[in-house]
Protein backbone atom coordinates (compact mmCIF):
# COMPACT_ATOMS: atom_id res chain seq x y z
CA UNK A 1 0.00 0.00 0.00
CA UNK A 2 1.51 3.35 -1.01
CA UNK A 3 2.12 5.51 2.03
CA UNK A 4 3.42 9.05 2.23
CA UNK A 5 5.72 9.87 5.20
CA UNK A 6 5.47 13.44 6.38
CA UNK A 7 6.69 14.74 9.77
CA UNK A 8 6.87 11.18 11.11
CA UNK A 9 3.24 10.59 10.22
CA UNK A 10 2.06 8.09 7.68
CA UNK A 11 -0.60 9.23 5.27
CA UNK A 12 -2.48 6.82 3.05
CA UNK A 13 -2.20 7.44 -0.71
CA UNK A 14 -4.22 5.90 -3.45
CA UNK A 15 -1.27 5.56 -5.83
CA UNK A 16 2.48 5.19 -5.48
CA UNK A 17 4.72 7.91 -6.93
CA UNK A 18 5.39 5.99 -10.15
CA UNK A 19 1.73 5.26 -10.67
CA UNK A 20 0.81 8.88 -10.03
CA UNK A 21 3.39 10.04 -12.59
CA UNK A 22 2.14 7.67 -15.31
CA UNK A 23 -1.40 8.71 -14.52
CA UNK A 24 -0.48 12.34 -14.82
CA UNK A 25 1.40 11.80 -18.09
CA UNK A 26 -1.57 9.95 -19.57
CA UNK A 27 -3.90 12.79 -18.65
CA UNK A 28 -1.46 15.33 -20.14
CA UNK A 29 -1.24 13.43 -23.46
CA UNK A 30 -4.99 12.99 -23.57
CA UNK A 31 -5.63 16.67 -22.93
CA UNK A 32 -3.06 17.67 -25.56
CA UNK A 33 -4.73 15.44 -28.15
CA UNK A 34 -8.14 16.83 -27.28
CA UNK A 35 -6.93 20.45 -27.50
CA UNK A 36 -5.36 19.73 -30.89
CA UNK A 37 -8.60 18.18 -32.15
CA UNK A 38 -10.64 21.06 -30.86
CA UNK A 39 -8.31 23.49 -32.61
CA UNK A 40 -8.81 21.65 -35.89
CA UNK A 41 -12.58 21.81 -35.53
CA UNK A 42 -12.45 25.44 -34.50
CA UNK A 43 -10.37 26.39 -37.54
CA UNK A 44 -12.87 24.76 -39.89
CA UNK A 45 -15.83 26.54 -38.29
CA UNK A 46 -17.32 29.87 -39.30
CA UNK A 47 -17.83 31.23 -35.80
CA UNK A 48 -20.09 34.03 -37.01
CA UNK A 49 -22.72 31.42 -37.90
CA UNK A 50 -22.33 29.77 -34.52
CA UNK A 51 -22.92 33.02 -32.63
CA UNK A 52 -25.97 33.53 -34.79
CA UNK A 53 -27.21 29.99 -34.09
CA UNK A 54 -29.82 30.84 -31.39
CA UNK A 55 -31.56 33.20 -33.83
CA UNK A 56 -31.49 30.60 -36.59
CA UNK A 57 -32.77 27.90 -34.26
CA UNK A 58 -35.60 30.18 -33.13
CA UNK A 59 -36.39 31.00 -36.74
CA UNK A 60 -36.53 27.32 -37.72
CA UNK A 61 -38.71 26.59 -34.71
CA UNK A 62 -41.26 29.27 -35.63
CA UNK A 63 -41.32 28.00 -39.22
CA UNK A 64 -41.67 24.34 -38.17
CA UNK A 65 -44.57 24.81 -35.73
CA UNK A 66 -47.32 23.90 -35.98
CA UNK A 67 -46.68 20.74 -38.05
CA UNK A 68 -48.74 20.41 -41.22
CA UNK A 69 -51.07 17.70 -39.93
CA UNK A 70 -52.96 17.10 -43.18
CA UNK A 71 -49.70 15.94 -44.79
CA UNK A 72 -50.00 12.74 -42.73
CA UNK A 73 -52.33 11.22 -45.33
CA UNK A 74 -49.36 11.04 -47.70
CA UNK A 75 -47.13 9.28 -45.18
CA UNK A 76 -48.97 5.93 -44.99
CA UNK A 77 -47.19 4.31 -47.91
CA UNK A 78 -43.71 5.58 -46.93
CA UNK A 79 -44.16 4.18 -43.41
CA UNK A 80 -45.25 0.81 -44.85
CA UNK A 81 -42.15 0.86 -47.08
CA UNK A 82 -39.96 1.70 -44.10
CA UNK A 83 -41.39 -1.20 -42.12
CA UNK A 84 -40.79 -3.52 -45.06
CA UNK A 85 -37.20 -2.34 -45.47
CA UNK A 86 -36.52 -3.09 -41.81
CA UNK A 87 -38.33 -6.45 -41.68
CA UNK A 88 -37.32 -7.92 -45.02
CA UNK A 89 -33.79 -6.59 -44.51
CA UNK A 90 -33.56 -8.33 -41.14
CA UNK A 91 -34.91 -11.61 -42.57
CA UNK A 92 -32.45 -11.58 -45.48
CA UNK A 93 -29.63 -10.72 -43.09
CA UNK A 94 -30.49 -13.65 -40.83
CA UNK A 95 -30.56 -16.01 -43.81
CA UNK A 96 -27.04 -14.94 -44.71
CA UNK A 97 -25.76 -14.55 -41.15
CA UNK A 98 -26.49 -18.13 -40.03
CA UNK A 99 -24.02 -19.87 -42.37
CA UNK A 100 -21.44 -17.14 -41.76
CA UNK A 101 -21.81 -17.60 -38.00
CA UNK A 102 -21.38 -21.39 -38.24
CA UNK A 103 -18.29 -20.87 -40.36
CA UNK A 104 -16.87 -18.32 -37.92
CA UNK A 105 -17.43 -20.23 -34.67
CA UNK A 106 -14.32 -22.11 -33.57
CA UNK A 107 -16.21 -25.30 -32.70
CA UNK A 108 -18.27 -25.61 -35.90
CA UNK A 109 -16.08 -24.12 -38.60
CA UNK A 110 -15.14 -26.57 -41.38
CA UNK A 111 -11.62 -25.18 -41.53
CA UNK A 112 -9.96 -22.95 -38.98
CA UNK A 113 -7.16 -21.98 -41.29
CA UNK A 114 -9.03 -20.97 -44.44
CA UNK A 115 -12.76 -20.55 -43.90
CA UNK A 116 -12.79 -18.96 -40.45
CA UNK A 117 -10.69 -15.90 -41.45
CA UNK A 118 -12.93 -15.36 -44.49
CA UNK A 119 -16.05 -15.47 -42.31
CA UNK A 120 -14.49 -13.09 -39.81
CA UNK A 121 -13.55 -10.73 -42.64
CA UNK A 122 -17.16 -10.75 -43.89
CA UNK A 123 -18.33 -9.96 -40.35
CA UNK A 124 -15.91 -7.08 -39.86
CA UNK A 125 -16.38 -5.60 -43.34
CA UNK A 126 -20.18 -5.58 -43.22
CA UNK A 127 -20.25 -4.33 -39.64
CA UNK A 128 -17.88 -1.40 -40.03
CA UNK A 129 -19.69 0.22 -42.95
CA UNK A 130 -22.88 2.09 -42.19
CA UNK A 131 -26.21 1.20 -43.82
CA UNK A 132 -26.30 4.61 -45.51
CA UNK A 133 -23.01 3.92 -47.26
CA UNK A 134 -24.21 0.50 -48.36
CA UNK A 135 -27.34 2.21 -49.65
CA UNK A 136 -25.27 4.75 -51.61
CA UNK A 137 -23.29 1.92 -53.14
CA UNK A 138 -26.34 -0.19 -53.98
CA UNK A 139 -28.13 2.77 -55.51
CA UNK A 140 -25.18 3.30 -57.81
CA UNK A 141 -25.38 -0.37 -58.76
CA UNK A 142 -29.08 -1.29 -58.90
CA UNK A 143 -30.78 2.09 -58.96
CA UNK A 144 -32.79 3.95 -56.28
CA UNK A 145 -35.81 2.42 -54.57
CA UNK A 146 -37.03 0.27 -51.71
CA UNK A 147 -35.15 -2.80 -52.96
CA UNK A 148 -31.80 -1.03 -52.55
CA UNK A 149 -32.84 -0.13 -49.01
CA UNK A 150 -33.74 -3.74 -48.18
CA UNK A 151 -30.39 -4.96 -49.47
CA UNK A 152 -28.47 -2.19 -47.67
CA UNK A 153 -30.09 -3.08 -44.34
CA UNK A 154 -29.54 -6.78 -45.00
CA UNK A 155 -25.84 -6.44 -45.78
CA UNK A 156 -25.22 -4.11 -42.87
CA UNK A 157 -26.92 -6.50 -40.44
CA UNK A 158 -25.02 -9.65 -41.47
CA UNK A 159 -21.92 -8.76 -39.48
CA UNK A 160 -23.84 -7.79 -36.37
CA UNK A 161 -26.06 -10.89 -36.31
CA UNK A 162 -23.27 -13.27 -37.29
CA UNK A 163 -20.92 -11.89 -34.63
CA UNK A 164 -23.42 -12.28 -31.79
CA UNK A 165 -24.55 -15.65 -33.11
CA UNK A 166 -21.06 -17.12 -33.44
CA UNK A 167 -20.26 -16.02 -29.91
CA UNK A 168 -23.39 -17.86 -28.78
CA UNK A 169 -22.32 -20.95 -30.74
CA UNK A 170 -18.89 -20.90 -29.14
CA UNK A 171 -20.45 -20.82 -25.68
CA UNK A 172 -22.67 -23.90 -26.12
CA UNK A 173 -22.53 -26.86 -23.79
CA UNK A 174 -20.28 -29.42 -25.51
CA UNK A 175 -21.65 -32.40 -23.57
CA UNK A 176 -25.02 -32.19 -25.36
CA UNK A 177 -23.28 -32.22 -28.71
CA UNK A 178 -21.24 -35.21 -27.60
CA UNK A 179 -24.37 -37.05 -26.46
CA UNK A 180 -26.00 -36.59 -29.87
CA UNK A 181 -22.78 -37.64 -31.61
CA UNK A 182 -22.62 -40.75 -29.44
CA UNK A 183 -26.00 -41.91 -30.80
CA UNK A 184 -24.41 -42.11 -34.23
CA UNK A 185 -25.93 -38.95 -35.64
CA UNK A 186 -24.57 -37.48 -38.83
CA UNK A 187 -22.91 -34.06 -38.98
CA UNK A 188 -26.18 -32.32 -39.92
CA UNK A 189 -28.18 -34.20 -37.31
CA UNK A 190 -25.70 -33.13 -34.66
CA UNK A 191 -26.18 -29.57 -35.79
CA UNK A 192 -29.98 -29.80 -35.82
CA UNK A 193 -30.41 -31.63 -32.48
CA UNK A 194 -27.23 -30.76 -30.56
CA UNK A 195 -26.38 -27.19 -31.46
CA UNK A 196 -29.49 -25.46 -32.83
CA UNK A 197 -31.72 -25.98 -29.76
CA UNK A 198 -29.00 -24.46 -27.58
CA UNK A 199 -28.60 -21.29 -29.63
CA UNK A 200 -32.29 -20.85 -30.49
CA UNK A 201 -33.08 -18.39 -27.64
CA UNK A 202 -29.98 -16.34 -28.48
CA UNK A 203 -30.94 -16.39 -32.14
CA UNK A 204 -34.48 -15.16 -31.45
CA UNK A 205 -33.15 -12.44 -29.15
CA UNK A 206 -30.61 -11.28 -31.72
CA UNK A 207 -33.19 -11.13 -34.51
CA UNK A 208 -35.57 -9.00 -32.51
CA UNK A 209 -32.74 -6.77 -31.28
CA UNK A 210 -31.46 -6.22 -34.81
CA UNK A 211 -35.00 -5.61 -36.10
CA UNK A 212 -35.33 -2.85 -33.52
CA UNK A 213 -32.07 -1.23 -34.71
CA UNK A 214 -33.11 -1.64 -38.34
CA UNK A 215 -36.40 0.15 -37.71
CA UNK A 216 -34.32 3.17 -36.70
CA UNK A 217 -31.87 2.88 -39.56
CA UNK A 218 -34.52 2.35 -42.24
CA UNK A 219 -36.16 5.70 -41.41
CA UNK A 220 -33.15 7.61 -42.74
CA UNK A 221 -32.19 5.47 -45.75
CA UNK A 222 -34.42 7.61 -47.94
CA UNK A 223 -32.03 10.54 -47.47
CA UNK A 224 -29.79 8.96 -50.10
CA UNK A 225 -32.70 7.68 -52.19
CA UNK A 226 -33.22 4.15 -50.86
CA UNK A 227 -36.95 4.42 -50.18
CA UNK A 228 -39.00 4.77 -47.05
CA UNK A 229 -40.02 7.84 -45.10
CA UNK A 230 -36.57 9.40 -45.41
CA UNK A 231 -37.42 10.13 -49.03
CA UNK A 232 -40.26 12.40 -47.90
CA UNK A 233 -37.97 13.97 -45.33
CA UNK A 234 -35.36 14.74 -47.96
CA UNK A 235 -37.83 16.24 -50.42
CA UNK A 236 -39.42 18.37 -47.69
CA UNK A 237 -35.99 19.58 -46.58
CA UNK A 238 -35.05 20.41 -50.15
CA UNK A 239 -38.00 22.76 -50.54
CA UNK A 240 -37.57 24.07 -46.95
CA UNK A 241 -41.10 22.94 -46.05
CA UNK A 242 -40.39 23.02 -42.31
CA UNK A 243 -43.98 22.24 -41.16
CA UNK A 244 -43.78 18.99 -43.16
CA UNK A 245 -40.32 18.27 -41.77
CA UNK A 246 -41.54 18.59 -38.20
CA UNK A 247 -44.49 16.31 -38.91
CA UNK A 248 -42.22 13.69 -40.51
CA UNK A 249 -39.84 13.85 -37.55
CA UNK A 250 -42.78 13.32 -35.20
CA UNK A 251 -43.99 10.34 -37.23
CA UNK A 252 -40.48 8.86 -37.23
CA UNK A 253 -40.27 9.32 -33.47
CA UNK A 254 -43.60 7.56 -32.90
CA UNK A 255 -42.61 4.80 -35.34
CA UNK A 256 -39.31 4.20 -33.55
CA UNK A 257 -40.92 4.21 -30.11
CA UNK A 258 -43.61 1.74 -31.23
CA UNK A 259 -40.91 -0.46 -32.76
CA UNK A 260 -38.97 -0.41 -29.52
CA UNK A 261 -42.10 -1.28 -27.55
CA UNK A 262 -42.95 -4.20 -29.84
CA UNK A 263 -39.42 -5.58 -29.67
CA UNK A 264 -39.37 -5.25 -25.89
CA UNK A 265 -42.67 -7.18 -25.69
CA UNK A 266 -41.46 -9.91 -28.04
CA UNK A 267 -38.15 -10.23 -26.23
CA UNK A 268 -40.02 -10.46 -22.94
CA UNK A 269 -42.18 -13.25 -24.36
CA UNK A 270 -39.19 -15.22 -25.67
CA UNK A 271 -36.86 -15.01 -22.70
CA UNK B 1 -43.31 -46.60 -13.22
CA UNK B 2 -45.36 -43.48 -13.66
CA UNK B 3 -48.37 -43.51 -15.92
CA UNK B 4 -46.96 -40.54 -17.81
CA UNK B 5 -43.91 -42.50 -18.82
CA UNK B 6 -46.09 -45.50 -19.69
CA UNK B 7 -48.11 -43.41 -22.06
CA UNK B 8 -44.97 -42.19 -23.76
CA UNK B 9 -43.28 -45.60 -24.10
CA UNK B 10 -43.37 -47.09 -27.52
CA UNK B 11 -44.12 -43.80 -29.23
CA UNK B 12 -41.65 -42.13 -31.54
CA UNK B 13 -39.86 -39.08 -30.14
CA UNK B 14 -40.82 -35.75 -31.63
CA UNK B 15 -38.89 -32.52 -31.41
CA UNK B 16 -40.68 -30.18 -28.98
CA UNK B 17 -41.91 -27.05 -30.82
CA UNK B 18 -40.40 -23.62 -30.08
CA UNK B 19 -43.79 -22.16 -29.19
CA UNK B 20 -45.81 -24.58 -27.05
CA UNK B 21 -49.38 -23.41 -27.61
CA UNK B 22 -50.47 -24.79 -30.98
CA UNK B 23 -53.06 -22.11 -31.85
CA UNK B 24 -50.59 -19.33 -31.06
CA UNK B 25 -47.93 -21.01 -33.18
CA UNK B 26 -50.23 -21.33 -36.18
CA UNK B 27 -51.67 -17.80 -35.83
CA UNK B 28 -48.19 -16.33 -35.66
CA UNK B 29 -47.03 -18.37 -38.62
CA UNK B 30 -50.09 -17.49 -40.72
CA UNK B 31 -49.89 -13.82 -39.79
CA UNK B 32 -46.23 -13.73 -40.59
CA UNK B 33 -46.75 -15.45 -43.94
CA UNK B 34 -49.55 -13.00 -44.81
CA UNK B 35 -47.34 -10.05 -43.90
CA UNK B 36 -44.47 -11.47 -45.93
CA UNK B 37 -46.64 -11.84 -49.02
CA UNK B 38 -48.02 -8.32 -48.61
CA UNK B 39 -44.56 -6.86 -48.04
CA UNK B 40 -42.81 -8.62 -50.89
CA UNK B 41 -45.61 -7.80 -53.32
CA UNK B 42 -45.32 -4.07 -52.53
CA UNK B 43 -41.57 -3.86 -52.96
CA UNK B 44 -41.08 -2.86 -56.56
CA UNK B 45 -38.05 -4.51 -58.10
CA UNK B 46 -36.97 -3.48 -61.55
CA UNK B 47 -35.13 -6.65 -62.53
CA UNK B 48 -34.00 -5.19 -65.86
CA UNK B 49 -32.34 -2.33 -63.99
CA UNK B 50 -30.79 -4.77 -61.53
CA UNK B 51 -29.44 -6.84 -64.39
CA UNK B 52 -27.94 -3.76 -66.01
CA UNK B 53 -26.36 -2.81 -62.71
CA UNK B 54 -24.62 -6.16 -62.31
CA UNK B 55 -21.75 -4.98 -64.53
CA UNK B 56 -21.25 -1.97 -62.31
CA UNK B 57 -21.46 -4.19 -59.24
CA UNK B 58 -18.75 -6.40 -60.69
CA UNK B 59 -16.69 -3.31 -61.50
CA UNK B 60 -17.02 -2.20 -57.89
CA UNK B 61 -16.01 -5.58 -56.51
CA UNK B 62 -13.03 -5.58 -58.86
CA UNK B 63 -12.14 -2.08 -57.61
CA UNK B 64 -11.41 -3.63 -54.22
CA UNK B 65 -8.54 -5.55 -55.77
CA UNK B 66 -7.00 -2.34 -57.10
CA UNK B 67 -7.99 0.47 -54.73
CA UNK B 68 -6.76 3.90 -55.72
CA UNK B 69 -5.31 5.74 -52.74
CA UNK B 70 -3.25 8.16 -54.84
CA UNK B 71 -5.26 10.22 -57.32
CA UNK B 72 -7.57 11.69 -54.65
CA UNK B 73 -5.00 11.21 -51.90
CA UNK B 74 -5.27 14.79 -50.63
CA UNK B 75 -9.06 14.66 -50.27
CA UNK B 76 -8.99 11.25 -48.62
CA UNK B 77 -6.30 12.35 -46.17
CA UNK B 78 -8.03 15.57 -45.14
CA UNK B 79 -11.42 13.83 -44.86
CA UNK B 80 -9.96 11.02 -42.74
CA UNK B 81 -8.16 13.47 -40.45
CA UNK B 82 -11.37 15.44 -40.04
CA UNK B 83 -13.32 12.27 -39.22
CA UNK B 84 -10.76 11.18 -36.63
CA UNK B 85 -10.57 14.66 -35.09
CA UNK B 86 -14.37 14.81 -34.82
CA UNK B 87 -14.50 11.32 -33.34
CA UNK B 88 -11.89 12.00 -30.66
CA UNK B 89 -13.23 15.42 -29.65
CA UNK B 90 -16.85 14.24 -29.60
CA UNK B 91 -16.01 11.12 -27.60
CA UNK B 92 -14.10 13.14 -24.97
CA UNK B 93 -16.84 15.74 -24.59
CA UNK B 94 -19.63 13.17 -24.79
CA UNK B 95 -18.06 10.96 -22.11
CA UNK B 96 -17.37 13.98 -19.89
CA UNK B 97 -21.01 15.07 -20.09
CA UNK B 98 -22.48 11.59 -19.82
CA UNK B 99 -20.75 10.81 -16.50
CA UNK B 100 -22.77 13.34 -14.45
CA UNK B 101 -25.92 12.46 -16.41
CA UNK B 102 -25.26 8.77 -15.84
CA UNK B 103 -24.89 9.43 -12.10
CA UNK B 104 -28.14 11.36 -12.19
CA UNK B 105 -29.96 8.61 -14.08
CA UNK B 106 -29.07 5.93 -11.50
CA UNK B 107 -32.01 5.51 -9.12
CA UNK B 108 -29.88 4.40 -6.14
CA UNK B 109 -27.79 7.59 -6.17
CA UNK B 110 -29.98 10.38 -7.48
CA UNK B 111 -33.14 11.87 -5.92
CA UNK B 112 -36.31 11.45 -7.97
CA UNK B 113 -36.47 14.88 -9.74
CA UNK B 114 -32.84 14.63 -10.90
CA UNK B 115 -33.46 11.04 -11.96
CA UNK B 116 -36.46 11.99 -14.10
CA UNK B 117 -34.63 14.89 -15.80
CA UNK B 118 -31.58 12.77 -16.59
CA UNK B 119 -33.68 9.86 -17.86
CA UNK B 120 -35.54 12.36 -20.07
CA UNK B 121 -32.27 13.59 -21.58
CA UNK B 122 -31.19 10.00 -22.21
CA UNK B 123 -34.51 9.13 -23.86
CA UNK B 124 -34.41 12.14 -26.19
CA UNK B 125 -30.82 11.49 -27.19
CA UNK B 126 -31.52 7.83 -27.91
CA UNK B 127 -34.73 8.37 -29.86
CA UNK B 128 -33.18 10.72 -32.43
CA UNK B 129 -31.06 9.21 -35.19
CA UNK B 130 -27.58 10.68 -35.56
CA UNK B 131 -28.14 11.68 -39.15
CA UNK B 132 -31.37 13.54 -38.37
CA UNK B 133 -29.68 15.42 -35.53
CA UNK B 134 -26.87 16.22 -37.96
CA UNK B 135 -29.30 17.64 -40.52
CA UNK B 136 -30.84 19.94 -37.91
CA UNK B 137 -27.47 20.99 -36.49
CA UNK B 138 -26.09 21.71 -39.96
CA UNK B 139 -29.12 23.92 -40.58
CA UNK B 140 -28.45 25.73 -37.32
CA UNK B 141 -24.64 25.91 -37.09
CA UNK B 142 -23.71 25.82 -40.77
CA UNK B 143 -21.63 23.28 -42.68
CA UNK B 144 -18.47 21.86 -41.16
CA UNK B 145 -17.11 19.54 -38.51
CA UNK B 146 -18.63 21.53 -35.62
CA UNK B 147 -22.09 20.20 -36.48
CA UNK B 148 -20.67 16.66 -36.71
CA UNK B 149 -18.84 17.08 -33.43
CA UNK B 150 -22.03 18.24 -31.68
CA UNK B 151 -24.06 15.41 -33.22
CA UNK B 152 -21.65 12.72 -32.07
CA UNK B 153 -21.36 14.23 -28.58
CA UNK B 154 -25.14 14.29 -28.29
CA UNK B 155 -25.46 10.68 -29.42
CA UNK B 156 -22.68 9.59 -27.04
CA UNK B 157 -24.57 11.06 -24.08
CA UNK B 158 -27.65 8.90 -24.66
CA UNK B 159 -25.68 5.69 -25.16
CA UNK B 160 -23.12 6.03 -22.40
CA UNK B 161 -25.32 7.58 -19.69
CA UNK B 162 -27.90 4.83 -20.03
CA UNK B 163 -25.40 1.97 -19.79
CA UNK B 164 -23.42 3.70 -17.03
CA UNK B 165 -26.59 4.29 -15.02
CA UNK B 166 -27.58 0.63 -15.39
CA UNK B 167 -24.13 -0.40 -14.18
CA UNK B 168 -24.32 1.91 -11.17
CA UNK B 169 -27.76 0.56 -10.30
CA UNK B 170 -26.33 -2.96 -10.33
CA UNK B 171 -23.33 -2.13 -8.11
CA UNK B 172 -22.53 -3.60 -4.71
CA UNK B 173 -24.17 -1.41 -2.06
CA UNK B 174 -22.01 -2.66 0.81
CA UNK B 175 -18.83 -1.19 -0.59
CA UNK B 176 -20.36 2.25 -1.08
CA UNK B 177 -21.94 2.02 2.38
CA UNK B 178 -18.55 1.33 3.96
CA UNK B 179 -17.08 4.49 2.44
CA UNK B 180 -20.04 6.51 3.62
CA UNK B 181 -19.67 5.06 7.14
CA UNK B 182 -16.12 6.40 7.30
CA UNK B 183 -17.60 9.91 7.11
CA UNK B 184 -16.94 10.62 3.46
CA UNK B 185 -18.47 13.62 1.72
CA UNK B 186 -20.71 13.06 -1.33
CA UNK B 187 -17.90 13.53 -3.83
CA UNK B 188 -15.57 11.25 -1.84
CA UNK B 189 -18.35 8.70 -1.64
CA UNK B 190 -18.72 8.74 -5.45
CA UNK B 191 -14.96 8.78 -5.99
CA UNK B 192 -14.02 5.93 -3.60
CA UNK B 193 -17.25 3.99 -3.21
CA UNK B 194 -18.88 4.03 -6.67
CA UNK B 195 -16.20 4.88 -9.21
CA UNK B 196 -13.90 1.88 -8.60
CA UNK B 197 -16.84 -0.46 -9.11
CA UNK B 198 -17.95 0.93 -12.46
CA UNK B 199 -14.60 2.08 -13.87
CA UNK B 200 -13.69 -1.08 -15.85
CA UNK B 201 -17.05 -1.12 -17.55
CA UNK B 202 -16.96 2.62 -18.16
CA UNK B 203 -13.60 2.30 -19.91
CA UNK B 204 -14.85 -0.61 -22.00
CA UNK B 205 -18.01 1.24 -23.00
CA UNK B 206 -16.04 4.39 -23.82
CA UNK B 207 -13.78 2.46 -26.15
CA UNK B 208 -16.81 0.87 -27.77
CA UNK B 209 -18.43 4.27 -28.22
CA UNK B 210 -15.22 5.65 -29.76
CA UNK B 211 -15.50 2.86 -32.29
CA UNK B 212 -19.18 3.65 -33.01
CA UNK B 213 -18.46 7.37 -33.26
CA UNK B 214 -15.81 6.75 -35.89
CA UNK B 215 -18.19 4.63 -37.93
CA UNK B 216 -20.92 7.26 -37.64
CA UNK B 217 -18.52 10.07 -38.52
CA UNK B 218 -18.07 8.40 -41.90
CA UNK B 219 -21.68 9.16 -42.86
CA UNK B 220 -22.11 12.61 -41.34
CA UNK B 221 -20.39 14.09 -44.38
CA UNK B 222 -23.39 13.05 -46.51
CA UNK B 223 -25.41 15.86 -44.96
CA UNK B 224 -22.53 18.33 -44.77
CA UNK B 225 -21.42 17.75 -41.20
CA UNK B 226 -17.75 17.15 -42.02
CA UNK B 227 -15.60 14.03 -42.24
CA UNK B 228 -14.84 11.44 -44.88
CA UNK B 229 -18.49 11.00 -45.93
CA UNK B 230 -18.44 13.94 -48.33
CA UNK B 231 -15.43 12.54 -50.19
CA UNK B 232 -17.03 9.10 -50.30
CA UNK B 233 -20.29 10.50 -51.62
CA UNK B 234 -18.47 12.40 -54.37
CA UNK B 235 -16.55 9.29 -55.31
CA UNK B 236 -19.80 7.32 -55.69
CA UNK B 237 -21.47 10.10 -57.65
CA UNK B 238 -18.59 10.23 -60.11
CA UNK B 239 -18.48 6.40 -60.35
CA UNK B 240 -14.86 6.48 -59.14
CA UNK B 241 -15.14 3.03 -57.60
CA UNK B 242 -11.41 2.61 -57.03
CA UNK B 243 -11.32 5.73 -54.85
CA UNK B 244 -14.50 4.66 -53.03
CA UNK B 245 -12.97 1.22 -52.46
CA UNK B 246 -9.85 2.85 -51.04
CA UNK B 247 -11.92 4.90 -48.58
CA UNK B 248 -14.00 1.88 -47.54
CA UNK B 249 -10.83 -0.18 -47.00
CA UNK B 250 -9.40 2.61 -44.83
CA UNK B 251 -12.60 2.73 -42.76
CA UNK B 252 -12.59 -1.04 -42.28
CA UNK B 253 -8.91 -1.05 -41.31
CA UNK B 254 -9.36 1.76 -38.77
CA UNK B 255 -12.44 0.09 -37.27
CA UNK B 256 -10.53 -3.20 -36.99
CA UNK B 257 -7.59 -1.41 -35.34
CA UNK B 258 -9.94 0.32 -32.89
CA UNK B 259 -11.65 -2.97 -32.08
CA UNK B 260 -8.31 -4.65 -31.45
CA UNK B 261 -7.17 -1.74 -29.28
CA UNK B 262 -10.37 -1.76 -27.27
CA UNK B 263 -10.04 -5.51 -26.79
CA UNK B 264 -6.53 -5.07 -25.40
CA UNK B 265 -7.57 -2.20 -23.12
CA UNK B 266 -10.64 -4.04 -21.87
CA UNK B 267 -8.58 -7.15 -21.12
CA UNK B 268 -6.13 -5.00 -19.11
CA UNK B 269 -8.67 -3.14 -16.98
CA UNK B 270 -10.81 -6.16 -16.10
Amino acid sequence: MPVLEREDRQIWRRRSRGQALTHWAAWLTGTAIFVYCWQQISEATTWFFVWDAPNIAGDIWTRATPPRWEYITQLGRPIWDTLNIATLGTLLALLMAVPVAFMAARNTTPSRLFIRPVALLIIVATRSINALIWALLLIAIIGPGVFAGVLAIAIRSIGFCAKLLYEAIEEIDQTQVEAITATGASRWQVMAYGIVPQIMPAFAGISVFRWDINIRESTVLGLVGAGGIGLQLQSSLNVLAWPQVSLILLVILVFVVVGEWVSAKVRGAII
Amino acid sequence: MSSELNALLGKGWKKPPFIKRAWLRWTLLAGFAAYLVAAVSTVPVNWARVYEGLDRGAAFVMAFTSPDFISRGGDIWSGMVESIVMTVAASVVGIAISIPIGLGAARNIAPLPVYLICRGIVAISRALQEIIVAILLVAIFGFGPLAGFLTLSFATIGFLSKLLAEDIEAMDRAQAEAIRASGARWLQWINYGVQPQVMPRLIGLSMYRLDINFRESAILGLVGAGGIGATLNTAFDRYEYDTAAAILILIIVIVMALEYLSGVIRARVQ
